[in-house]
């Protein structure tokens, strides 16, 4: 078993703006099974950081407790990171987040950490619009404790013991469209195509985006009878459309049909450009997004892509007017106010 | 109802299902099967599985694809070639010695098998490992990977150096012959590796040699510090015991009694003739000229012990090389090389460049000879040379005289400006055909010449190159003459020994190291130079030592261990592709072989190394793999969840008579 993936890369391994190569964004080797989703997940991030020339010491990994919750170890080793108690990530992002913004924040959860444990944090980490990156790796079990149903688990899917499921599943990706989530998305582990786009786009996004990934769990959860496994998100995959991210100041190339694509903007002037399938699909209007992906579910389909975009929203710094400036560079003037300003106070009470 | 695709031919329900306009030519305007069924009911079950059949038929076709596209076809993995290829040194060195595996012996310290191992292959492990041009080591993967090759070379030296005893693997030579007597002219690398190969297999050989001991040119011509008569001896000495009848001082004076005495003659004779420079004043000064090649023989059969104190050397190749250092051993105090070429462009390896000038001696590039110079007494006292540029001509880059003059003094001067060919001992007229620059013609695989009794080895065949080259000459001359006397069809030549073994130990477990160490190539040491330079028979290289035998054969990639693909397996998850260190495995769409080295994750720019291709996959991708940057780290194999990556050995051993029929010894 190798515990140390070499060094040496490709010579010609090609390099960003920072003059570094996707090898620099790697982490540890994994120790998650052979064939994780997860582990694709991680390479994506990887691959998302390089192209948007991202500089490892600015970003902040958290996450619970679950396979999901190990990940962080496996990317970005030169950033920080917090591996939190079980489904409380939310809460120490949502502190982080407040302490410092400047940071970009990524949360690694799963779907038990998220949809069981964690769902009140989840929840209302949603409604006050943290600034994050929030990665369900879903892969409908508790792979950690031998593939119990997780919440997330379709009705029809068995366990790979054969037994059936008997409650309904949550739908992560409707629920935070519900709670007023600003960038919602949906994705395959096993379509990097799909899911590298759109993680650039949540990362440059201002607020809270949500990546709900369906990540197959290869031990517990990738046999016939599940609706999680390699073979049935193939099937049954369907995309909203090809999602292209435009990088600030490039123009976009791809061609698409007129009337069948939409542009939206994000913060720092990139965009993403969607082609649709479907022309009565807009991914900007929650209630058209929420049937569109409830009309699919119907169909037994999994509807993928960037399922819902809000650009006017406004995330918890601006909501409660927090220093734009990271707490830990705050000085002694900025931090006390002064003797003046107390009699100011005094003097208006009395 | 809904009846759609469905039509009724005599009360059976049929499926129709139509062909877009692209492919009619091929398919015709619609596809049409039977349901067998006569219940309507009945034929809606199947309709649809039916449907998706007869639409599978185009549905992933290309029309493009058909006409016009040469597309990647799936790398066939049986034909043994392929995996020969991506084990570079293996596939450059010319008697396809099984490095890598050798290096693994030495990583486990079998040293005796690992001797054995090159014996087999190239017959003279000790004196390779010393003085052998190593083809393998500018081809190793390590100069694309990492830096500097691995010291093959040197390796195989350790395993001379620490080999136990041999005699008792040395395959035995029956008693009872063959009846077949074969005559060897020369008793040089091509003829022993030829009578090594034969006298097995129950041949009678006889080699004659014109010197007083047996060896060629690597006898003569290779000063003993770079490789010491006890070496040569054991391994020279080793064929001979082995049987053959060997006639010292025995120069053929005619080619002809030969071959109507014996079944077959195998002419080994080497290029014996240095080349000579007719310049102004070549004649009145021939005393203190000398022919390199000649000049080394009478140093090695100690005729020559002294040289005058100003020695200039004429030549850029390993002869200018090894007659430099030796002119400093026999106490010239002021020795030169001269170049005609660019430093650049000289012939010699470039480690016996390195150990020239590591030992204090010039080499003056672009400076060709223009005439002897003697002083008044008529004695040779110095020579005059043109300074030389390259300039554009007609297009071309030339090497013309810069008009610019030098002159150098010198006592002596030694001309080692290349070898020809010489076979006055051969009639015309006796059945040998002979064609340009006075050449023997030989057939480039059976090396027979157009005399079908008679075949050519090593530099008597092609003109001067080195041991190895002649080695496999060797192999390949006695499985002709094995063919010839058996009458068997020369063509019809050996198979290598293949095998592909997965190296499986168990879950994540290799039978190989596959740890990638990243250390640079080690360096080998070096006797005192001060001490060194006075002895002609001190050896200058020292070889490994055990712990850097050991460390440098860490550095070995195991590129015989092969990363083998089984698409059946696959699940598509993309493990492998993330964990390889030299993103040398792609999921991408078929296209033409151009197209798709554009595409890959890193592009394939090096043509010289091929595409693993697999079939089709479930998502109609392919995967592709460059062979050229694979580190053979096994964690494709590692990551792999259903076992589609599997790590095998891949076992080659070019056929030769030796392997085919008789097994050479393995230690217990």
């Amino acid at each position: 078993m190798s515990y140390i993936k070499p060094i040496n890369h490709h010579p010609r391994l090609e390099k960003n703006k920072l003059g570094l190569t996707r090898r620099d964004y790697e982490g540890a080797i994994s120790t998650l099974c052979a064939g994780c989703g997860h582990d694709s997940i991680s390479a994506c991030i990887i691959e998302a950081c390089f192209q948007l020339n991202i500089e490892a010491y600015k970003v902040a990994k958290l996450s619970g407790i679950g396979c999901s919750s190990k990940a962080p170890a496996y990317f970005l080793n030169q950033s920080h990171g917090f591996n939190s108690v079980h489904g409380r990530m939310p809460s120490v992002a949502t502190g982080a987040n407040c302490a410092n913004g400047d940071l970009l924040y990524l949360g690694i959860s799963g779907d038990g950490d998220s949809a069981s444990i964690g769902i009140g944090q989840f929840i209302h980490a949603i409604r006050r619009q943290i600034n994050m990156v929030y990665f369900v790796e879903n892969n409908g079990t508790y792979g950690l404790t031998k593939g119990q149903f997780s919440a997330t688990n379709d009705l029809e899917s068995k366990n790979k013991y054969g037994e059936d499921n008997l409650f309904k599943p949550i739908d992560l990706a409707s629920m935070a469209i519900q709670l007023g989530a600003s960038y919602v998305a949906r994705s395959f582990s096993g379509d990097r195509d799909q899911l590298i786009p759109l993680i650039k786009g949540a990362i440059q996004h201002k607020g809270f985006a949500l990546l709900d990934i369906i990540s197959p769990c290869v031990t517990f959860n990738n046999h016939d009878s599940s609706t999680k496994s390699y073979d049935y998100i193939r099937n049954h995959n369907e995309a909203v459309g090809k999602t292209d991210f435009v990088p600030l100041g490039e123009e976009i190339t791809t061609s698409y049909k007129s009337g069948s694509s939409v542009e939206v903007n994000l913060h720092d002037g990139s965009k993403i450009a969607l082609e649709k399938v479907n022309s009565k699909f807009d991914p900007t209007n929650p209630g058209n997004s929420l049937n569109y992906i409830r009309e699919k579910s119907e169909e037994g389909k999994l509807l993928t892509g960037l399922l819902y975009f809000d650009e006017s929203s406004e995330d918890l710094h601006e909501t409660l007017n927090l220093t734009k400036t990271p707490l830990n560079q705050l000085k002694q003037d900025e931090l006390c106010p002064g003797e003046k300003a107390l009699e100011i106070i005094n003097e208006s009470l009395s | 109802m809904d009846k759609k695709y469905l039509f009724k031919r005599n009360s059976i329900w049929w499926v129709k299902v139509a062909v877009p306009s692209k492919f009619r030519e091929q398919f015709g305007f619609d596809l049409r099967q039977s349901t067998g069924e006569k219940d309507l009911d009945k034929a809606l079950l199947v309709r649809d599985s039916i449907v998706s059949d007869l639409k599978s038929k185009f549905l992933g076709l290309n029309v493009e694809d058909k006409s016009t596209k040469d597309f990647l076809k799936k790398t066939d993995i049986t034909d043994p070639q392929y995996f020969h290829k991506v084990v570079d040194c293996q596939y450059a060195c010319p008697a396809h010695t099984n490095v890598p595996e050798y290096i693994r012996l030495i990583a486990q310290k079998k040293y005796t098998d690992a001797y054995m191992l090159n014996w087999e292959s190239n017959v003279f492990p000790g004196i390779l490992g010393r003085t052998c041009d190593r083809p393998c080591e500018p081809a190793c993967r390590r100069t694309r990977t990492h830096d500097k090759p691995v010291a093959i070379c040197r390796l195989k030296r350790v395993t001379y150096d620490n080999k136990g005893n041999i005699e008792d693997l040395i395959p035995e030579t029956p008693k009872l012959k063959n009846g077949k007597k074969i005559a060897m002219i020369g008793a040089g690398p091509a003829s022993l590796t030829v009578a090594r190969d034969l006298l097995p297999l129950g041949y009678d050989c006889t080699i004659f040699e014109k010197d007083s001991k047996p060896g060629g040119l690597m006898r003569t011509n290779i000063p003993s510090f770079r490789l010491p008569e006890s070496v040569l001896d054991e391994e020279v000495y080793r064929i001979i015991k082995m049987g053959a009848d060997l006639k010292t001082n025995s120069y053929i004076q005619d080619l002809e009694p030969l071959i109507n005495d014996f079944d077959a003659v195998f002419i080994g004779s080497g290029a014996p003739k240095g080349k000579d420079l007719d310049l102004p004043g070549r004649k009145e000064a021939k005393d203190n000229i000398h022919i390199g090649i000649d000049w080394l023989t009478s140093i090695a059969f100690e005729h020559t012990k002294e040289i005058g104190k100003k020695v200039l050397v004429i030549g850029g190749g390993n002869t200018a090389m090894d007659c430099c250092r030796s002119a400093v051993r026999l106490g010239a105090k002021d020795v030169k090389v001269t170049v005609r070429s660019p430093f650049n462009r000289m012939k010699a390896s470039d480690w016996e460049i390195e150990e020239a000038m590591d030992e204090g001696i010039p080499i003056l590039d672009n400076t060709s000879p223009k005439e002897f110079i003697l002083d008044e007494k008529g004695k040779l006292c110095g020579m005059k040379f043109d300074k030389m540029v390259m300039k554009d001509i007609d297009g071309s880059s030339k090497l013309v005289p810069s008009g610019e003059e030098v002159i150098y003094e010198c006592d002596d001067v030694l001309l080692a400006i290349g070898q020809d060919n010489a076979f006055p001992w051969i009639r015309k007229d006796i059945g040998i055909e002979f064609g340009e620059w006075d050449m023997p013609v030989v057939d480039k695989t059976t090396m027979q010449s157009s005399h079908p009794k008679v075949f050519f080895g090593g530099d008597a065949a092609w003109g001067p190159e080195n041991i190895i080259w002649a080695v496999s000459h060797g192999h390949q001359a006695a499985i002709s003459i094995d063919n010839f006397c058996s009458n068997v069809d020369l063509n019809n030549r050996p198979d290598p020994i293949t095998n592909l073994v997965s190296q499986k130990m168990g879950i994540h477990e290799w039978s190989y190291d596959n740890d990638i160490s990243q250390a640079k190539r080690f360096e080998v040491p070096h006797a005192d130079l001060s001490k060194a330079l006075d002895d002609l028979k001190m050896e200058v290289e020292l070889g490994f030592d055990e712990k850097l035998a050991l460390e440098e054969a860490q550095r070995c990639l195991n590129c015989d261990m092969q990363t083998v693909f089984e698409e059946d397996l696959c699940i598509e998850c993309d493990a492998c592709v993330d964990i390889c260190p030299t993103d040398c495995i792609n999921f991408i769409d078929n296209d033409t072989e151009q197209e798709i080295r554009g595409k890959l994750r890193v592009p394939a720019l090096n043509l010289d190394q091929s595409l693993y291709v697999s079939g089709e996959l479930k998502t109609k991708r392919r995967m592709v793999k460059d062979e050229d940057m694979c580190v053979h780290c096994g964690l494709c194999a590692e990551r792999c969840p259903t076992g589609a990556w599997d790590m095998k050995k891949h076992k080659y051993i070019e056929g030769h008579t030796l392997n085919n029929k008789i097994k050479v010894k393995e230690v217990a």
